[in-house]
């Protein structure tokens, strides 16, 4: 892919590299817990009474995790119902590209499901969620047509599945990364629209 | 009949359609397509197997091939 291509300072994506990023992510959020329950543990330990901190503490924590799996949810931004003749175009030749089996998914959630060697992918305007196979683990990326204002929505998700066609490895090299964990911490932070997409892969 | 489509503002665009045995319609496609590529569009032909491959040269057999804009990490 031309993209990644542009991108030498970046080291191509690959299983082992999402295996990697993913693990990093579990010590990250395995850290924040620590880092907020450890003292709420200890401040109940040195004065009971001062439980109500603790907790504020503890949520504190919980409200990061939240935060983080949150902006993984909306960078991936699917498509609305067309409203414009240009949209019903862009959605007409997306809905060919997807083929029949997906066609329905995409008409349900706003999502493009797109499986590949890495995992599933479910493709929005923005961004882009792969489902790992196993599908206990997601990794959300932010990715955009880099000039793409003036296009229609469908066509923003067009751009993108085919770049991941050509290139899974360099769709996610090109990508930026805004979250990574558990599927169940995605499937909260989705709209209820979407969440169906999640359960289909 | 093969298809040159170009992903745009109106939703997509037609540049060309060909057929193996009318070598003008061959020519005309040829030409948008290496237009397009001058001005930035990447171009994707789309294979059997429903991956895609990006395309430098317009494959005359294949059934559709589309031109996009590149992509960035957002």
């Amino acid at each position: 892919m031309s993209e990644a291509a542009v991108m030498p300072w970046r080291r191509r994506a690959s299983e082992k590299s999402l295996a990697k990023e993913g693990r990093i992510w579990t010590l990250w959020s395995a850290g924040v817990i620590v880092t907020f329950s450890l003292p709420a543990a200890l401040l109940i330990w040195v004065e009971p009474l001062a439980f109500p901190v603790a907790v504020i503490f503890v949520g504190h924590g919980i409200a990061v995790l939240h935060l983080q799996a949150s902006r993984g949810a909306r960078g991936v931004k699917p498509i609305g119902d067309p409203e414009t003749g240009p949209e019903r175009t862009a959605l007409g030749l997306l809905g060919d590209l997807v083929g029949h089996e997906t066609r329905e998914l995409l008409q349900e959630t706003g999502l493009a499901l797109q499986r590949g060697r890495l995992g599933a992918w479910l493709v929005g305007q923005e961004g882009a969620i792969l489902v790992r196979p196993g599908g206990h683990r997601v990794h959300c990326f932010c990715v955009r047509v880099a000039e793409g204002s003036d296009l229609p929505q469908a066509d923003r998700v067009a751009h993108l599945l085919l770049a991941l066609r050509e290139d899974e490895e360099g769709f996610a090299t090109v990508a930026n990364r805004n979250f990574s964990g558990a599927r169940w911490r995605l499937r909260l932070e989705l709209a209820k629209r979407v969440r169906p997409a999640l359960r289909q892969v | 009949m093969s298809r040159l489509v170009r992903l745009d503002r109106t939703g997509h665009t037609e540049l060309a359609t060909w057929t193996s045995e009318d070598e003008a319609t061959q020519r005309a496609a040829i030409e948008a397509f290496r237009r397009e590529l001058d001005e930035g569009m990447l171009a994707s032909a789309t294979l059997a197997d429903g991956s895609a491959e990006v395309v430098r040269e317009l494959p005359l057999d294949a059934d559709l091939v589309i031109l996009r804009r590149p992509i960035a990490g957002g």
